[in-house]
């Protein structure tokens, strides 16, 4: 079970925890909601990274106060997605306009061979 | 003070499971093949998170090290759809 914090430590965890939820949830739904690729692919990375980064303070703040000296190792997280979520979403990009321009360029031949 | 604790960690939990729902729900009816592997890669990471908050929620430091290896193969996994959807293979010669 969770150990005994001071008590402006524990509000510091809580609201870092509920603002990582928020925005976990505001980038999932953006996911959900947005019309076409190009405009959905910015709602998750950018979301899903404020969120890690969040919740990656927040543990680094509890495990502080457990073990009274500064505990850093949680910020490898935010440290991997920092560096890995930037070039997923731009390897997916180029997928994404090279497929549709291939699809594109298939019904243009296809139209010029009917026609 | 605990008990505010306690609620935070439980509603981040709730949030980051309906991400969870949400992405699947991307993965199922994605139009297009990007859409998917954007889904599943929205899905890794919050499962990393929900990890991260159940070492947070049970004070263990195991949850980290699982978290730590569910971003790293992740990312090679996500890296690989990607160079799949843009070459038509992965490793090539």
């Amino acid at each position: 079970m969770m150990p005994d914090l001071p008590v402006w430590a524990a509000g510091v965890i809580a609201l870092l925890l509920v603002i990582a939820g928020f925005f976990a949830l505001t980038g999932s739904l953006g996911l959900l909601r947005l019309p076409d690729f190009y405009s959905r692919i910015h709602a998750p990375t950018l979301g899903n990274t404020l969120a890690s980064f969040c919740l990656v303070v927040s543990i680094l703040v509890a495990a502080s106060f457990v073990e009274h000296r500064f505990v850093a190792h949680s910020l490898l997280v935010s440290f991997f997605l920092i560096i890995t979520s930037p070039v997923t979403a731009m390897l997916l990009m180029r997928a994404a306009i090279k497929r549709q321009l291939r699809h594109e360029l298939g019904e243009k031949d296809n139209a010029q061979t009917k026609g | 003070m605990n008990q505010v604790l306690l609620l935070a960690a439980n509603f981040a939990l709730g949030c980051f499971v309906l991400g969870m729902v949400l992405a699947v729900y991307r993965l199922s009816t994605g139009p297009t093949m990007a859409d998917r592997v954007l889904a599943l890669d929205t899905m890794y990471i919050n499962g990393m998170l929900i990890l991260l908050t159940l070492g947070l929620r049970f004070d263990s430091p195991l949850y980290f090290d699982i978290a730590l290896l569910i971003c790293i193969f992740g990312f090679v996994g996500s890296v690989a759809m990607a160079k799949f959807l843009l070459r038509g293979e992965v490793i090539e010669p």
